[in-house]
């Protein structure tokens, strides 16, 4: 039913880049997380899978702090970077999301210029030493995003000015021109034409080369076609976990078999 | 609607009761179009009513009648060594006299009669023309100067000539010389610039109301300088670092309820405050200032609230997936992008205190100053106090000048909100 001829390619031992323990998430009432353990792998696609409002957005949020601004939201549990507790106090948020970059659902560049969307991260990290080495990051940045041959000539028009597509990659430039060492990304393709979904898939097997990716989406095919892991949820709950050849395949858990079938969600 | 009529075959024509559903609904959305088309109607006519009234009284106060005479220097009754006394008064007085030579041998009181065309400002005029270059005294100069009130009222139609004599404020005599002085071409009627140049005076045709601009201009200047950045400050604290909590509830109502407290509660509190705490000058445009502060900072926090909750939180969600700080964040992304929304609420605010009269009464900025203030801290009147003192003037050419005041007053008034619309158009949002 599914192409998953790629993920069935070699799956090697990478090493453990995020590891989960027990993560419990409350909005006020709502547990939207329960219980959730999971390893992520470095050099993997990860796909997170299941039905609208299981909590996949909520758990990829808490590998970079972002429900931290949410004022409702508790995060219980252990998670660690490269053996690193990330909700130590004496870890900096604002340095975690800088090793940790995030695309969001709908693209979302700064009303600003191209140039200065892609150049903003870098500038605030201090990474570019003088104008030429930012100029430099920047041309990088886009070319990694696939969106340099298309923008190269009007790096001072509005990013706001680009269609749907040319925005998602300014802003996936935009992450990876921070060098984060993983990328989340919810639902990214969500708001593409099928061409623009397919560059941004190409994006994702390339940049795997350097990164770990999380990636949500509502496209089973997507997943097969893209990641080599995949975690399906079920009402907040970790349900399946694993290669992803395996879980298209031969899922082990009926709910994850009803959904890939298309019978929930 | 036409086609249903027109095919009553029609399958959706034939259901009678949903007909009749659907004519009640239209008559339904013409009697609300009416109701607020006439809401509309009146509120113009009420507007056009006030304009149409204010120009009507006011365009005559858009000029004032001035008399140009030849005088010569006296140089027996002015003289350098004592300047700047000197009898001005008397020159003036001779130089009409030459005009009506059988004059000359006539008593006081009817020379004042003559002498009353001039304006009490122009033997000032005169001496300072003439302390200005001493070298005058002993030439013949030209000297253009207002009449008096009740002769620029005659000039204006103000004072009808068949009103008996003994109910105008001009005899017959006094009518028949200026009637003389128009022949010989002596009477013009240029645009009244003093009415923005001069400060203000007792004599309607001298007063003016730089005194009032310059005065508001300083009120508004120390308003903004204390309300801008204090409002600013408390709305991006309110609502992008404080915590949500009872506490924050409590201060978002106060601060509401503060922008509904009458502005003479604010002029209370400044006299009792500033003035009686602090000491700080009576009259002062700085105290004017500090107190439409007070009125003006809720409305400022009110509005960047508004702005700053209305920048959609993908941005920030970006910057913050960047790795900015909150700081970042919000002096970065978010306020530059709710800056329209803050200068407009700000100039409205503004406009507010421009026009704002109760509390500046109470704290003395309504008293008679006849020259400009130089700073903050000297005594001066604003636009709307100055509207109210004269207002409550009894000469008959404060009338017009009110009036015109009024306009002035308004005129700013719309530029301070044309500009609060240029500038949301121009930097509508681009999200
Ligand atoms: N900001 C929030 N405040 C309160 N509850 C929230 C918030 N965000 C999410 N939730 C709740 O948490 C649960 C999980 O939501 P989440 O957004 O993680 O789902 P999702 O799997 O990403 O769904 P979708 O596929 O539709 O994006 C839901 O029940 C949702 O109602
Ligand atoms: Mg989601």
């Amino acid at each position: 039913m599914y192409d998953t001829s790629i993920s069935e390619k070699t799956v090697t031992q990478n090493s453990i880049k995020f590891s989960a323990r027990n993560v419990q998430v409350h909005y006020g009432d709502t547990h939207a997380i329960k219980d959730v353990s999971v390893d992520i792998e470095d050099k993997t696609v990860t796909a997170f899978i299941g039905p609208s409002g299981c909590g996949k957005s909520t758990f990829l949020r808490c590998l970079n702090r972002m429900n931290d601004t949410i004022d409702i939201c508790r995060v219980e549990g252990d998670i660690r970077l490269d053996g690193q507790d990330i909700y130590d106090k004496r870890v900096d948020p604002v340095q975690l999301r800088a090793k940790v970059g995030m695309v969001f659902q709908k693209p979302n560049p700064f009303p600003k210029s191209i140039y200065d969307n892609v150049a903003y991260g870098p500038k605030i990290h201090g990474l570019a030493r003088n104008k030429a080495d930012l100029d430099e990051i920047v041309e990088r940045a886009l070319r990694r995003g696939a969106i340099w041959d298309e923008v190269k000539d009007r790096l001072n028009e509005p990013g706001t000015g680009l269609s749907g597509g040319q925005q998602q990659r300014l802003c996936i430039a935009r992450a990876v021109a921070t060098e984060p060492e993983v990328l989340l990304m919810d639902e990214p393709c969500s708001a593409l034409d099928p061409i623009a979904t397919s560059q941004v898939e190409e994006l994702m097997d390339e940049l795997r080369k350097n990164y770990s990716l999380v990636i949500v989406t509502h496209s089973m095919q997507q997943a097969a076609r893209v990641s080599q892991k995949t975690a399906f949820f079920h009402l907040g709950n970790l349900v399946e976990f694993g290669e992803t050849g395996q879980i298209f395949t031969n899922p082990q858990d009926e709910r994850t078999e009803s959904y890939i079938t298309g019978r929930i969600g | 609607m036409t086609d249903m009529t027109a095919s009553p075959s029609g399958a959706l024509a034939t259901d009678a009761r949903l007909r009749a559903r659907l004519r009640q609904r239209k008559r339904k959305q013409v009697i609300l179009q009416g109701l607020g088309l006439g809401a509309i109607s009146f509120a113009g006519l009420m507007l056009f009513i006030l304009v149409a009234s204010l120009v009507s009284t006011g365009y005559k106060a858009v000029t004032q009648t001035h008399l140009t005479v030849e005088v010569f220097v006296d140089p027996q009754e002015i003289s350098v060594d004592k300047l700047p006394r000197g009898g001005f008064r008397d020159v003036l007085a001779a130089a009409l006299i030459k005009e009506f030579p059988d004059m000359a041998e006539a008593g006081r009181k009817d020379l004042r009669a003559l002498t009353g065309v001039y304006s009490n400002g122009a033997q000032f005029r005169l001496r300072d023309m003439i302390v200005a270059d001493p070298g005058l005294i002993g030439q013949t100069v030209t000297l253009t100067v207002p009449v008096s009130d009740p002769f620029d009222q005659l000039q204006k139609d103000l004072i009808k000539r068949e009103t008996p004599q003994a109910q105008r404020r001009v005899d017959d005599r006094q009518i028949a010389w200026f009637d003389t002085l128009a022949e010989r071409g002596m009477i013009s009627e240029p645009i009244n610039w003093g009415l923005l140049t001069n400060a203000d005076s007792r004599f309607p045709e001298l007063a003016g109301l730089k005194g009032a601009l310059v005065g508001s201009f300083w009120a508004l200047l120390v308003c903004f300088a204390i309300s801008f950045p204090v409002g600013i400050g408390a709305a991006i604290y309110l609502e992008e670092f404080a915590p949500k909590n009872r506490m924050s509830d409590i201060i978002e109502v106060n601060i509401n309820n503060l922008a509904a407290v009458p502005s003479v509660v604010f002029g209370l509190l400044a006299l009792a405050v500033f003035l009686g705490w602090f000491g700080l000058p009576r009259s002062a445009p700085l105290v004017g200032g500090m107190t439409l502060a007070l009125m003006t900072m809720p409305t400022i926090i009110i509005s960047t609230r508004a702005a700053l909750k209305a920048v959609p939180p993908s941005i920030r969600e970006a910057a913050l997936g960047v790795g900015a700080s909150r700081h970042q964040v919000v002096f970065g992304h978010v306020l530059p992008l709710a800056m329209p929304g803050v200068m407009t609420g700000t100039i409205i605010g503004l406009a507010q205190a421009l026009g704002e009269t109760a509390p500046l009464l109470l704290i003395g900025m309504n008293a008679f100053i006849t020259s400009a203030p130089g700073t903050p801290l000297d005594s001066a009147t604003a636009l709307p106090t100055q509207i109210f003192i004269w207002a409550d003037s009894p000469e008959r050419g404060f009338v017009s000048r009110t009036s015109a005041a009024i306009l002035v007053l308004l005129g700013f008034l719309v530029m301070m909100n044309g500009i609060a619309i240029y500038l949301r158009n121009k930097f509508e949002r681009s999200w």
